[in-house]
């Protein structure tokens, strides 16, 4: 978005800049390159909505408790965006998600391992089970559908084999327990705010600093001060308001780690770039060179990764793992989260944000409508409904770009 | 020269820059699939600075010939020489460490991507210590290159989807230039282009024989190929049947060496 060749930056009108930057947003848009925004306005329009029928609902108290209730989603999520970038999916995160916990559960309550421990396994057993998937799909070209479809049986079965009988396992260890019950004091969040908030504030300035320094155009002053200013308004906000109940969740930051340390991976390493090679174009790839097939096997081992991570945190948000975890709605949410929250289903197009925001939104709806009281009947068949929404956003924006010569 | 025996016309190519050694240099060439002879004891040369273009019918083995070049397929006899020095080619890496980049017709960009992550696409620079993508040094190369090539694109981290035809092709064959290819071989560079695009890239082509690369172009077209050529290779079903200096040469008399002078009229000039 750099607007025009700036001449230096002598004080060229800044209504010129700010007509120009949006200009080229609104370009985008049209042209079917419509990112994050549907979703923020979606969110935006979906809690105001359940606030008016519920003042309750955008309560300091609610909304903290909302981000424990996405944790887990959002974590499997990110698996699900990683996937999807590659323009495959992964079926089985559902199942992978009560394998993980329930192999942890066994190994710490039963076996009486170290809970570290008994974590690391419950997460290492998704790190092999998505090795073992990626495998298959790259080995014997067989759709990553099928594949994943498999695994979702036969991961559930190893499931219910591993609980044994008795079926339920409760959680009673604290260390795990404080994965998804521990809240840190407002001052530590605040401080981590600011922390946050000054580390995204130079990058902003080591970024325009650097482009300077090789010669190139700047990128527009006005965009990028915006920019960081709604993301400090957003975190110095949501800190507030958690600060407002009882402090900043653990299972937040664990989430908000995650999204952060995987937004690094994909837009700014080599193995990141090589995921969007791969969906946007798998045989350019493999003509740059690019080991098609290892990049794959890597992602959907981090798939099966972040699913059983997810099983983790949600078996600790309840306090047991049973039969039923991580059947029901797990894997469609996880995979609504990530389309609704913006990325492509047709791969190459997306970032690991969405995770968040999509799960933002699943997890309002789920919220709301519990607050409301209303039925499962009613949350299904909303989910559903802004699932097909955002799948049509990105249809659309598809045709869009198609259109646009794009 | 060093052309060996073989050759159907058994004359020596006057290229213009004859007295120098060839930059790139086939042998003998044959090569088989099944029951179909590809290629035949075909010879081929290319000087630095120099343009060629292979023209033949479909079927005529040109497509065989360039991937043999870029080591797609390895010839059944035959050498290929480099800068001099027979060079053993063993793959499409082989080929690829001497300098030889092929741009081929489906141009294998990845749409997604900006112009920038295209260029470098599988060779991205990492600073240390943290190993994060360089993206002021790469975009900074990558604008001198296409500056170099006069190539203009309005903004290079827009993504690919957003180019013409035309610029596509020329981001194609700026990555070749980029990455220091010697010999650049271009698979039907203006098919599928218009009027003003394939000025473009006919352009482009110049410029890279002025920066001293050989470049061997496949086309159909022959209105393109005398444009920019300084010779035309002719192959008809797997043999290496004319070599015409495009200055001394009409249209007509390719045509007739592509058809096998089936007019009657045309036979290839000596």
């Amino acid at each position: 978005m750099s607007s025009a060749p700036a001449p230096a930056q002598t004080p060229a009108p800044a209504a010129q800049e700010v007509r120009a930057g949006l200009g080229t947003l609104w370009r985008r848009i049209t042209s079917g390159d419509v990112g994050s925004l549907p979703v923020i306005l979606g969110l935006v329009l979906i809690w105001g909505v359940f606030d008016y029928l519920n003042p309750n609902f955008l309560s300091p108290r609610n909304l903290t408790n909302l981000t424990v209730q996405i944790a887990d989603i959002g974590i499997v999520s990110v698996g699900i965006v990683l996937v999807l970038l590659l323009g495959e999916i992964d079926l089985s995160v559902g199942s992978v998600y009560g394998l993980g916990s329930a192999v942890m559960a066994v190994l710490s309550v039963q076996k009486g391992w170290p809970t570290p421990v008994a974590i690391l396994a419950g997460v290492l057993t998704g790190t092999a089970i998505g090795t073992f998937h990626g495998f298959f799909f790259t080995r014997f070209r067989i759709p990553s559908f099928v594949v994943t479809l498999a695994g979702l049986l036969t991961w559930f079965g190893a499931q219910l084999h591993v609980l044994g009988e008795t079926g339920t396992i409760n959680l009673t260890d604290p260390s795990i327990d404080q994965l998804a019950g521990k809240f840190f004091d407002p001052t530590v969040g605040w401080i981590l705010a600011v922390v946050v908030v000054a580390i995204l504030g130079t990058d902003v300035f080591i970024r325009r600093r650097r482009r300077a320094g090789a010669g190139l155009p700047p990128t527009g002053l006005i965009g990028d001060v915006a920019k960081f200013v709604v993301v400090a308004v957003v975190i110095f906000g949501a800190t507030a308001i958690l600060a407002g109940d009882r402090g900043v969740p653990l299972a937040l930051l664990i989430l908000l780690g995650f999204i952060i340390g995987f937004d690094i991976i994909t837009t700014r390493t080599r193995f990141g770039r090589h995921i969007f090679a791969v969906g946007g174009n798998a045989e350019a790839a493999r003509r740059a060179g690019i080991s098609v097939n290892s990049i794959r096997i890597a992602v959907f081992a981090l798939s099966g990764t972040m699913a059983a991570a997810g099983g983790i945190m949600g078996a600790s948000r309840l306090l047991a793992v049973n039969y039923s975890s991580g059947t029901g709605d797990i894997l469609l949410n996880a995979i609504a989260a990530a389309v609704i929250g913006g990325t492509s289903l047709f791969g190459g197009r997306g970032t690991v944000w969405s995770a968040l925001t999509g799960s933002l939104v699943i997890g309002s709806i789920n919220n709301g409508l519990a607050l409301l009281s209303a039925a499962s009947d009613v949350k299904f068949m909303v989910t559903g409904g802004v699932l097909l929404a955002a799948v049509t956003i990105d249809a659309v924006a598809r045709q869009g770009r198609q259109r646009a010569g794009v | 020269m060093t052309e060996t025996g073989g050759r159907p016309e058994g004359r020596p190519p006057t290229a213009p820059a004859s007295s120098r050694q060839p930059l790139l240099e086939l042998r003998g060439i044959s090569k088989r699939f099944g029951a179909v002879q590809a290629l035949s004891e075909v010879d081929f040369e290319v000087y630095p600075a120099e343009v060629v273009a292979l023209v033949g019918d479909n079927g005529a083995g040109k497509s065989t010939l360039i991937k043999t070049m870029a080591g797609i397929y390895i010839p059944d006899s035959g050498e290929i020489w480099f800068e001099g020095k027979h060079v053993p080619v063993h793959g499409p890496r082989d080929s690829a460490a001497l300098g030889i980049a092929t741009v081929y017709q489906d141009l294998a960009l990845s749409d997604n991507l900006d112009v920038v992550a295209n260029l470098y696409l599988g060779r991205e620079e990492v600073s240390a210590p943290l190993p994060l993508i360089s993206e002021e040094k790469m975009e900074f190369r990558a604008r001198e290159v296409l500056k170099s090539l006069d190539v203009k694109i309005p903004n290079p981290r827009n993504p690919v989807a957003a180019l013409s035809g035309g610029q596509r092709q020329s981001v194609a064959v700026a990555r070749s230039v980029m990455w220091k290819a010697k010999v650049v071989l271009l698979d039907e560079p203006t098919a599928a282009l218009g009027v003003q695009q394939t000025k473009q890239v006919l352009e482009l082509v110049l410029r890279l024989k002025q920066q001293g690369i050989g470049v061997i172009v496949i086309s159909h077209n022959l209105a393109n190929v005398f444009e920019v050529a300084d010779r035309i290779i002719v192959m008809r079903l797997g043999k290496r049947v004319g070599t015409f200096i495009r200055a001394e040469s009409s249209e007509e008399a390719v045509v007739g060496a592509i058809t096998g002078a089936e007019f009657g009229k045309f036979k290839p000039q000596a």
